[in-house]
């Protein structure tokens, strides 16, 4: 079964981003007066495969925690569905 | 220890400072090995560099991938036996997210890389890498980075200023820290931090930058002549093999 995810990674909340304050004032100079916090992270899609969610989210987890996040400053989530029409299945 | 020195550099792709350690290592008369990341073992070295640079283009976060290279498996254990170990902007990001040293390093707060000589106040001479100093002593050394703002949880902070694992903190020529003489916005201005040993030291200045008076300064070598000392007075060093 494939699986896509979109991992959400954030600073956590306290930690200053300077580059979301920089954007936040680009946003004002535009005219967007009363845009008063923007922050900054990543976003990741990745394509696995997993016998089933539990799997799939375990998975997750541990990506999540092993490297693609940093607790000390930050915090992942993640949405997950089905990938239901894989590539390599739809040209078989 | 009657010979010179061994000092392994630990080379990633997209390191770029560890020509400078190996030219420095010349200059004294010792030997320098660069090491390249893919390998997993460091020999009969010494001690072990981690240069600056972009180790794997940081992509993710600084350091994130560069930590589980084969090499760092044997960073790790030389480290875990009291093996000196010195990681250098980059290389103090990478110490940082392998755990070997608590904290991170996030993006410098005025979004600008900033390159420039800095002044460090000493705040403890102690270990491999610091022990010719003296606690107070203000040396000046380059910066080059654009994500060296230092950051620890609460905790963890209180745990490194109240053990004494700050070693090095920004500060003006006269030895004050203030916040006009932090250039990224690091917590308490922290500019270098060992971990509980004492063996490993992270610092976001380049000290191989600064070892002959033709390039602006020669403080640096303090922490070379640092190192000479204790591998003296640490003959076991020597036997070491990882």
């Amino acid at each position: 079964m494939r699986w896509l995810a979109e991992v959400h990674i954030r600073l956590r909340p306290g930690i200053a981003d300077p580059e979301g304050q920089t954007i936040a004032g680009g946003l004002r100079a535009l005219g967007f007066d009363s845009v008063d916090d923007v922050r900054s992270g990543t976003l990741l899609r990745l394509g696995f495969r997993a016998p089933s969610r539990e799997a799939a989210e375990e998975a997750l987890a541990s990506m999540c925690r092993r490297l693609l996040a940093n607790p000390v400053m930050e915090t992942a989530d993640w949405e997950l569905r089905v990938d239901e029409a894989p590539a390599d299945e739809v040209s078989a | 220890m009657s010979r010179s020195p061994r000092v392994a550099v630990v080379v990633f792709p997209g390191t770029w400072s560890e020509r400078d350690y190996a030219h420095v290592a010349g200059l004294l008369g010792w030997e320098a090995r660069l090491i390249w990341h893919a390998e997993r073992e460091l020999g009969d070295a010494d001690a072990v560099v981690l240069p600056g640079g972009f180790a794997h283009g940081d992509y993710l976060r600084t350091g994130a991938i560069a930590r589980f290279s084969p090499i760092m498996r044997a960073v790790e254990a030389f480290a875990a036996v009291g093996g000196p170990v010195l990681g250098s902007c980059n290389g103090f990001q990478i110490l940082c997210e392998a755990g070997l040293l608590p904290g991170v390093l996030l993006r410098n707060e005025h979004l600008e890389f900033r390159c420039d000589w800095q002044s460090l106040r000493v705040e403890q001479a102690i270990g491999p890498w610091l022990n010719q100093l003296a606690p107070g002593t203000v040396i000046r050394l380059p910066i080059s980075h654009g994500e060296g703002r230092y950051y620890a949880s609460p905790s963890a902070l209180a745990d490194l200023e109240a053990t004494g694992r700050v070693v090095l903190r920004y500060a003006d020529a006269d030895g004050r820290v203030t916040p006009d003489a932090n250039p990224n916005g690091s917590l308490n201005a922290i500019a270098g931090i060992v971990n509980e040993r004492g063996n490993v030291l992270g610092m976001m200045p380049h000290p191989e930058r600064a070892a002959e008076a033709e390039v602006g300064g020669t403080d640096g070598l303090y922490l070379f002549r640092s190192l000479a000392a204790w591998l003296v007075a640490q003959p076991a060093a020597a036997e070491r093999r990882l």
